[in-house]
């Protein structure tokens, strides 16, 4: 998107850090201090032991399930609900007993939506963890890693139960380690797994393929390539995709009987894998069950387009919508150079001349939009996480629900639309109305914008009839929503 | 329709939009109606943005009023006569229950009133007349729920507790003492003013973002009008809008109706900072009036019994200047009016002591200078309708105001 208004000036140190790399300043921050060093500020943060994670060890995350129990869980309510369709399914010895049933109640199961009560929580856990967080900058992280490797609950049951601790056990504890282990973690992740339909992946060689006649889904393998890996443009080919199929197959997760396992956890079926060896990217991979797979996944996590791919996409995050092609490769080049460091490139990012000296022109995507405002507001009536939950699907990118794998877009193009700006207006003016104790707006803007604040800005919200209308006008000035 | 208790904890305070749950009166012990008749209520309603009291009360029997007021002048005469309150002053023709309650001595209008703010930042001075303090500062409680505070506490008033009107509690009944908390809805959309500012700051900021919002808000007005289709109508909720006024008072009242309801309320209505095509008769700000007018008549209609013993007040934080300015609007100025209107007010009065509206007799050469205290008619008020002493009243309501003496007889 073209810059609003030509700007030579460059941006204010303390918003690029506080906005380009994290999620808004807090009442609380001092934009003139972090000003001074700013790229200290955001180092520091990095530098921070376990700074991503969210463990369910911690007793502020008391009540979170890993993956396996949430999954447990859900498969537990679904064979209930599928006994309590079976029981209405069938033909009653009392009819007086069934005419007694409206139809209404017939439709509604009376079994607990755990799995919504699961993603609730883990929402929670989430917000919570962005609204107290420094800069933000590590989660900005997680969001983008995130999205990455993104699955949608509306997959089905199963992921809506464990999309969070998808999150919590495959992005954050990589996204300042090594890319090749967050790719492992990730396609060895029941979520992944699910939502890419490789559980119903069958090598056409192994036993059960030959016995049921069942073969490849590609799915997960063109994915792995196409979004997780190479890019579009890496150079793979059809054959790659169908041999990496092959390769995968087998990659599962246990079913509720147990009979390969733990049910709901990541196993391997030697009976699904397609035997032999494979050639992939011109490598051949002697046959060796779920080792074949790893060391593809080891391979093309280091291969140059993923490189390439990941730095492109990780520039027009932090960057900007069309980054400055030097930027890229100076991305790609620390990427290979330290094997896939993330911690070592969210440092690149930080040192990069350009986040410094590009204006802030791009729209905060729904997500770090919402996550600023509240950060901003501070305590609020409205309850969570229900209310931002509602803000986010209103805004089209509701959490952990994305259109397709490729996530949510990351180009301001596809929030400065009609119906998003109207639906920030909206947001932005229950945010006013529902803010527990609002200062003087105009000081709100000192401590969050600070003094490159637009005279017109500064006027709107001066002239502002109200402190609430005020402060809704600072939650739309084109400062907040650009970064 | 939700209806929360509200106390100044903020965890209570959180219940308070979360919609759906009902707060019934059952914790609260009932108690009988009081053994004398009468069964004071008062409702404040603050009107936000700065009223301009020359458009809405207009001095038509002052020879410099028409020449500064332009086009928007209130006249006699003409298309949209206003309606003659007495020799001097007629009322927009925008507000005809105002009217007729006048003429029944149920309202009374006190002009040229201001609080003793003198600058003219709508923060500020909506402070200062919200806290009843003697200037701006980082203030916490309002005037109206430290009256409540300082009633006995056995007192039904006291006990029944206070009520807030609106998506947020207005600072003039924020404080200790209990508050309930009830909205007509739970997300009102913002008001076309909120728009409007914002597209006007994008127009001169972010033409990209200005192009987006206004055809969202286009495609918004469209799914309004659609005639075919009401049900799908969005919501009109925000309170700077007549309908939102009318319905939030029309809930309002059925609240206070209750024998065990609250007797105090506090309602905030917005959208009246007309810089730009204010309007007279007609228009943007007869638009806003006539949706106060609204709010006065669902009160009458809704309190029913008890509303001969209400008073209700609209007060706002400055009046406008006596000139129009370039945009046919007005700029921020200082004395204004007070309404108010109920069974208990001793009416068809306007009370004032009218400065003039020549140059020298204008504050600082532009605005109507201010010759009551605002404060003065809260306490009337409040001495009238629920015995406060002008000591508490000028000590602990209205801090440092012992000067500003209680205006009385405002009341039967």
């Amino acid at each position: 998107m073209a810059l609003p208004v030509s700007n030579a000036v460059p941006p204010d140190p303390a918003l690029v850090a506080l906005n380009r790399f994290g999620l808004g300043a807090r009442p609380d921050d001092d934009l003139g201090k972090i000003a001074a060093d700013a790229r200290g500020f955001l180092k520091a943060e990095l530098k921070q032991q376990d700074i991503a994670l969210v463990s369910i060890e911690d007793p502020a995350n008391a009540g979170l399930l890993d993956s396996t129990a949430a999954i447990q869980a859900s498969m537990a309510a679904n064979a209930e609900r599928k006994a309590e369709r079976d029981r209405m399914a069938q033909p009653t010895a009392e009819p007086t007993a069934m005419a007694a049933v409206s139809p209404d109640a017939k439709a509604k199961s009376t079994v607990p939506k755990v799995e919504a009560d699961i993603c609730r929580d883990e929402a929670q856990a989430r917000f919570d963890k962005a609204l107290n967080a420094g800069p933000g900058f590590v989660e900005r992280l997680v969001g983008f890693w995130s999205n990455h490797f993104c699955v949608s609950v509306a997959k089905g049951q199963i992921v809506r139960a464990c999309a969070g601790a998808f999150e919590r056990e495959a992005i954050r504890p990589f996204v300042l380690g090594r890319f090749a282990d967050m790719l492992l973690a990730v396609e060895h992740h029941p979520a992944m797994l699910f939502y890419l339909d490789n559980q119903q992946s069958i090598g056409p060689d192994s036993r059960a393929g030959k016995r049921r006649g069942r073969g490849l889904n590609e799915n997960l393998a063109r994915e792995i390539l196409e979004l997780h890996t190479l890019g579009v443009d890496g150079g793979y080919s059809q054959a790659d995709v169908t041999s990496f199929a092959g390769v995968l197959t087998g990659w599962t997760m246990a079913g509720r009987e147990g009979r390969l396992g733990e049910p709901g956890s990541f196993v391997f079926n030697t009976n699904a894998h397609q035997p032999g060896e494979a050639v992939l990217l011109g490598k051949t991979y002697p046959a060796g069950g779920m080792g074949q797979g790893e060391a593809a996944l080891n391979d093309i996590a280091r291969h140059p387009a993923t490189a390439r791919h990941i730095a492109g996409k990780l520039a027009r995050h932090f960057i900007a919508d069309d980054p400055p092609p030097q930027s890229v490769a100076h991305l790609a080049a620390v990427f290979t150079k330290t094997d896939g460091d993330l911690r070592a490139l969210a440092l690149a990012l930080v040192d990069m001349p350009e986040a410094w000296s590009m204006p802030l022109a791009k729209l905060r995507a729904p997500f770090d939009y919402v996550m600023a405002l509240r950060r901003a507001v501070g305590p609020s009536a409205g309850k969570e996480p229900q209310r931002t939950l509602g803000w986010l699907r209103a805004l089209g990118e509701p959490l952990w629900q994305p259109p397709g794998p490729n996530g949510f877009p990351d180009h301001s193009d596809a929030w400065a639309s009609a119906e998003g700006l109207k639906t920030r207006l909206d947001i932005a003016w229950q945010t006013a109305q529902q803010a527990d104790d609002i200062g003087n707006p105009g000081d709100m803007l000192s401590t969050l914008i600070g003094a490159s604040a637009s005279a017109e800005t500064r006027e709107a919200i001066a002239r502002a009839e109200s402190r609430r209308q005020g402060l809704a006008l600072l939650l739309m000035a084109p400062e907040f929503q650009r970064r | 329709m939700s209806l929360l208790c509200e106390t100044p904890n903020p965890s209570r305070r959180a219940v308070l939009m979360t919609g759906g749950a009902l707060f019934a009166w059952a914790h609260l012990p009932r108690f009988a109606r009081a053994a004398d008749r009468r069964d004071p209520r008062l409702i404040v309603i603050v009107l936000r943005g700065a009223l301009d009291g020359l458009s809405t009360v207009g001095p038509v029997g002052d020879p410099d009023y028409a020449g500064l007021h332009g086009d928007i002048a209130l006249s006699l005469s003409g298309p949209n006569p206003a309606l003659p309150l007495d020799g001097f002053f007629a009322l927009n023709p925008a507000m005809p229950t105002f009217a007729r309650l006048f003429k029944a001595g149920q309202a009374t209008v006190v002009h040229a009133a201001a609080t003793g703010y003198r600058d003219r930042s709508h923060f500020d001075g909506q402070d200062v007349l919200e806290s009843g303090l003697p200037g701006p500062g980082n203030a916490t409680t309002g005037w109206l729920n430290r009256a409540l505070a300082n009633l006995p506490a056995g007192e039904r008033v006291a006990k029944a507790g206070g009520l807030a009107v609106g998506p947020s509690t207005p600072l003039v009944i924020r404080g200790a003492a209990p508050v309930l908390g009830w909205a007509p809805q739970a997300l009102p959309a913002p008001g076309d003013a909120l728009a409007a500012r914002v597209l006007d700051l994008y127009n001169h900021r972010d033409p990209l973002l200005a192009a987006a919002l206004q055809k969202g808000l286009d495609a918004d007005r469209m799914a309004m009008s659609d005639e075919f289709d009401g049900k799908t109508m969005k919501p009109k909720g925000g309170l700077d809008n007549a309908a939102g006024m009318r319905q939030s008072a029309q809930g309002a009242a059925k609240l206070m109706a209750s024998d065990d309801g609250p007797r105090i309320a506090a309602l905030a209505f917005d959208g009246w900072d007309t810089h730009v095509n204010e309007g007279g008769a007609t228009g943007r700000l007869a638009n806003l009036l006539g949706g106060l007018d609204g709010a006065f008549e669902e009160f009458e209609t809704g309190l029913g019994q008890r509303w001969q013993d209400t008073a209700i007040v609209a007060i706002t934080e400055f009046g406008r200047t006596a000139r129009i300015n370039g945009t046919v609007g007005t700029d921020h100025g200082t004395g204004t009016v007070v309404l108010l209107a109920g069974g208990a007010v001793k009416g068809g009065r306007v009370v004032a002591d009218w400065p003039g509206l020549k140059p020298a007799q204008l504050y600082e050469a532009r605005d109507l200078a201010p010759t009551s205290d605002v404060r003065a008619v809260l306490k009337g008020l409040l001495a009238d309708q629920f015995g406060l002493s002008a000591a508490l009243l000028g000590d602990k309501v209205f801090p440092d105001s012992a000067a500003v003496k209680p205006m009385r007889d405002l009341t039967t």
